[in-house]
C-alpha cells in the first residue's frame, strides 16, 4: 500500500515535471512536437557496417557506387568499407567468407555477383549469420534480400528497339549483335531481349553475331567480319560500352559510320555522353548509376529499420532506364568519374 | 634405316600446320560465302596482327630457350602509362619515349633475373608480370580503361591512315617480321641466340656473351609488347588493362608453339610466327562467320594447341641433351 502511494506520487511528480518542461519547450519553439523520426533513424543506422564487394574496384561502376552509396552511409553515421577482388571470383568469395567469419560482422553486404551461381551458397550463409545481402547490378539465381540494378533483358530490348527506330522500315532490316560471353546473365538476358524485340518486329533479322568475351579487340575483329559478310546491316547491338568501342573501330575502318548505328549499354559515365556526342555510338542504354546507387541506399535504410531478419523477404529494385541518343543529352545526363575523384581527394 | 629416314621428306611441324591452315582455308573458301573476298583476307591478317607482333617478341625469347610470361603485363602497363601522361599534358613524343624507356627497363629487369640471378625464366616472368601489373595498376593508374586523348591528333590520324590499303596494325606486323627475320638471320647476336638456345653450356664455353644476350632478348620482347599495345590502342582509341586477365598470353604461346618454334629453344624463326598466326587467323575468322559461341571457339583452339604440343613432342623428341638441361 505504502509503495503504491509512493509510486503514484512519483508518477504524478514526473508527469507534472514533464508537462512543465513540455509547456516551456512549446513556448520556446512551437513546432517541436515529439518527432520520433530522427532518433529512430539514428538508432537503426548509426554505427552500422556496410561493405561493398564489386567485381573490381578498378572500373567506373565501382568507383561510382563507392562515391554515391558511401557518401550516404557515412552521413547517417555508418561505417563504409569496400573490398577489391580485382576480377577474381575466388578473391571475392574469400572476401565474403572473411566478412561472415569476422568478429565484427557487417550489417549489410552489397555484392556485384560475377555470375549466376558462384556466390549463391555464400549469400545464404551470410544471411544465416545475420547479414543483409544486397545484390547490385548483376543478378544471380539466389534471391537475396534485395536486388538493385538493371533488368538486363529490358536493356537488350531497349538497345534493339533503338536500332529499329533509327533504321526504319525502309532499311535492310538486318542487325548485327556483339554478345558478351553467352554465359553470364548480363549477356544471356540481353540476348533474350534482342530476341523478344525481333519477335515483335517481323522481317527484322540478326544477320551476324559473335562474342566479344568482354574484350574490345575481339569485338573489333568479330564486328569487322560481320560487316564484311553483311555490308548492308544498318545497326549493331553491342552488349557493353567498353567492347562497343572496338565495334565502333571496325565500323570506322569499314567507312560505314554514316550507315551503321551502334546501340550499347553503359554506366552513364561522361565517356558515354562523349561518344554519343561525337557520333561513335548511336544510342546508349544507361544503367543510371546515380539512381541505381540511390535505390541501394534506400534499401540499406529500409532493411536496417525494418526489424526484419535477413532472408525474411526478397525484393527487387529495377532502375528505370531508357535508350539515350545525342538528341536528348543534357549537361547532367552523365556523371563524371574524374569530378568524383577530385572531390574524394579534397 | 638411317638413309631411308634421310631420303623421306621430313614432316616438320611448320609444314603440317601450314597444310592444316591451307586445308581450313580451302574448306572455308568453298563453304562460306565471302570468305575469299579481299576485304575478308585483310580481316584475317588484321585480326592476328597484334597477336603476331607479340608472338614475334615471344619467339625471340623462346629461341634463346626462355619464355616471357610478363609480355601482356608490360604491354598494358607501358601503353596505359603513355596515355595517362598524355592526358596529363605530355607531348606524344615525350610520352612515347617514357613508355619505351619503361619497357626497356622492365625487359632488362626480367633479363637480369634470368641471366644473372639464375631464376628460371618461367618463374621470373610469371612473378614479374604479376608484380608489374599489380604495382602500376594500384599505384599509378586510376582506371581499367584509358582512352586516347582527343588532342593526340598524330596517333588518331595513324589509326585511320592506310598505306597501300593496309592499316597500321598489319604494317606493324609486317615490319616486325621483316626486322625480326633480318636480326635473327643476319646479325651476329641473332646467330648467337640460336646457338645459345640450342646448347647453353656449349655456347658459353665458346665465349658467346650469353648473359648480355639473354638480357637483350627480354628487352626486345618487352619493346615489342609495347609496340603491339600501342598499335592496338591506336586502332581502338583506348587501352583496356583488363586484357591482362584474358587468354591473350596463351594465344601468343599458341602461335609460337603451333608455328613450330619448339619450347626447347634454338629452333624456328619469324616464318613460323607467320604460319602460326595464319592458322589462328583463318580459324578465328571462319568460326566467327559461322557464328560459333566463344566457349566452342575456345574448345577448338585448345584442342589444336594440344595436338600441336603432342606433335611437337613426336617430331622433336627429347634428346639426351634436352633431358640433361631440362626444358625452359
Amino acid at each position: 500500500m505504502k509503495t503504491s502511494i509512493k509510486a503514484s506520487l512519483k508518477t504524478g511528480l514526473l508527469a507534472a515535471a514533464c508537462t512543465m518542461a513540455g509547456t516551456l519547450a512549446l513556448t520556446a519553439q512551437e513546432a517541436a512536437f515529439d518527432n520520433p523520426g530522427p532518433e529512430a533513424y539514428a538508432n537503426a543506422l548509426e554505427g552500422r557496417r556496410v561493405v561493398l564487394i564489386p567485381m573490381t574496384m578498378g572500373f567506373d561502376l565501382a568507383q561510382g557506387w563507392n562515391y554515391f552509396i558511401g557518401e550516404e552511409v557515412r552521413q547517417f553515421g555508418g561505417i563504409w568499407e569496400t573490398r577489391d577482388p580485382n576480377w577474381s571470383v575466388d578473391a571475392g568469395a574469400q572476401a565474403i567468407t572473411d566478412l561472415i567469419a569476422s568478429a565484427d560482422k557487417p550489417d549489410v553486404i552489397i555484392v556485384q555477383s560475377p555470375d549466376l551461381n558462384s556466390y549463391s551458397r555464400l549469400y545464404r550463409r551470410a544471411q544465416e549469420a545475420g547479414i543483409f545481402v544486397i545484390q547490385l547490378d548483376n543478378p544471380s539465381n539466389y534471391a537475396s534480400d534485395v536486388f538493385a540494378g538493371s533488368n538486363w533483358q529490358t536493356l537488350g530490348e531497349l538497345e534493339t528497339q533503338a536500332v529499329i527506330d533509327h533504321c526504319g522500315e525502309d532499311s535492310s532490316k538486318k542487325i548485327g549483335v556483339i554478345q558478351g560471353d553467352q554465359v553470364n546473365s548480363s549477356s544471356v538476358d540481353q540476348w533474350a531481349g534482342v530476341q523478344a524485340v525481333l519477335e515483335r518486329n517481323p522481317g527484322w533479322t540478326v544477320a551476324g553475331t559473335g562474342d566479344s568475351n568482354w574484350d574490345p579487340t575481339t569485338a573489333r575483329n568479330v564486328a569487322a567480319t560481320i560487316l564484311q559478310q553483311n555490308p548492308d546491316i544498318c545497326g549493331i547491338v553491342d552488349f557493353w560500352d567498353a567492347t562497343a568501342q572496338g565495334t565502333a573501330a571496325a565500323v570506322r575502318d569499314a567507312g560505314l559510320q554514316d550507315q551503321v548505328f551502334i546501340a550499347t549499354t553503359g554506366s552513364g559515365e561522361t565517356i558515354d555522353c562523349k561518344l554519343l556526342e561525337n557520333g561513335t555510338f548511336g544510342a546508349v542504354v544507361m544503367s543510371e548509376l546515380p539512381r541505381q546507387s540511390q535505390d541501394t541506399v534506400a534499401a540499406i535504410k529500409l532493411l536496417l529499420q525494418s526489424g526484419a531478419a535477413p532472408g525474411d523477404a526478397s525484393m527487387y529494385l529495377y532502375t528505370a532506364e531508357r535508350a539515350r541518343t545525342a538528341a536528348d543529352l543534357t549537361p547532367t545526363t552523365c556523371w563524371d568519374q574524374a569530378a568524383i575523384e577530385a572531390r574524394a581527394a579534397d | 634405316m638411317t638413309t631411308t629416314q634421310r631420303l623421306r621428306p621430313r614432316a616438320t611441324q611448320e609444314g603440317i600446320v601450314l597444310l592444316m591452315a591451307l586445308l581450313l582455308f580451302a574448306g572455308f573458301t568453298v563453304t562460306l560465302d565471302g570468305f575469299l573476298s579481299a576485304a575478308n583476307l585483310l580481316n584475317i591478317v588484321r585480326s592476328v596482327s597484334v597477336l603476331g607482333v607479340l608472338a614475334a617478341g615471344m619467339a625471340i625469347v623462346v629461341i634463346g630457350r626462355g619464355i616471357d610470361l610478363s609480355m601482356i603485363s608490360i604491354m598494358v602497363v607501358t601503353v596505359a602509362i603513355q596515355l595517362q601522361v598524355m592526358h596529363g599534358g605530355w607531348s606524344t613524343g615525350a610520352a612515347m619515349a617514357l613508355a619505351v624507356a619503361i619497357a626497356l627497363g622492365l625487359g632488362a629487369m626480367n633479363g637480369y633475373m634470368v641471366a644473372y640471378a639464375g631464376v628460371s625464366a618461367l618463374f621470373a616472368t610469371l612473378a614479374s608480370g604479376a608484380f608489374i601489373f599489380g604495382f602500376v595498376r594500384s599505384q599509378i593508374l586510376r582506371q581499367d580503361s584509358i582512352t586516347l586523348p582527343d588532342d593526340a591528333t598524330t596517333l588518331l590520324a595513324l589509326g585511320s591512315a592506310r598505306v597501300l590499303g593496309l592499316p597500321l596494325d598489319v604494317l606493324a606486323f609486317a615490319f616486325v617480321v621483316v626486322l625480326g627475320w633480318a636480326a635473327l638471320r643476319w646479325t651476329r647476336q641473332g646467330r648467337f641466340l640460336y646457338l645459345m638456345g640450342d646448347n647453353f653450356q656449349a655456347a658459353r664455353t665458346t665465349g658467346i656473351p650469353v648473359r648480355p644476350l639473354i638480357v637483350v632478348s627480354f628487352m626486345a620482347s618487352a619493346v615489342l609488347a609495347w609496340a603491339a599495345g600501342l598499335t592496338s590502342a591506336i586502332s581502338l582509341q583506348s587501352v583496356n588493362t583488363r586484357i591482362v586477365n584474358s587468354t591473350l598470353l596463351y594465344d601468343v604461346i599458341l602461335v609460337v608453339v603451333i608455328g613450330g618454334i619448339g619450347l626447347s629453344g634454338g629452333k624456328g624463326g619469324m616464318r613460323n610466327v607467320v604460319v602460326g598466326a595464319f592458322l589462328i587467323g583463318v580459324l578465328l575468322n571462319g568460326m566467327t562467320i559461322l557464328n560459333l559461341p566463344n566457349i566452342h571457339q575456345n574448345l577448338i583452339r585448345s584442342v589444336i594447341l594440344l595436338a600441336a604440343i603432342i606433335l611437337d613432342g613426336q617430331l622433336n623428341p627429347r634428346d639426351e641433351q634436352t633431358s640433361q638441361q631440362g626444358d625452359i
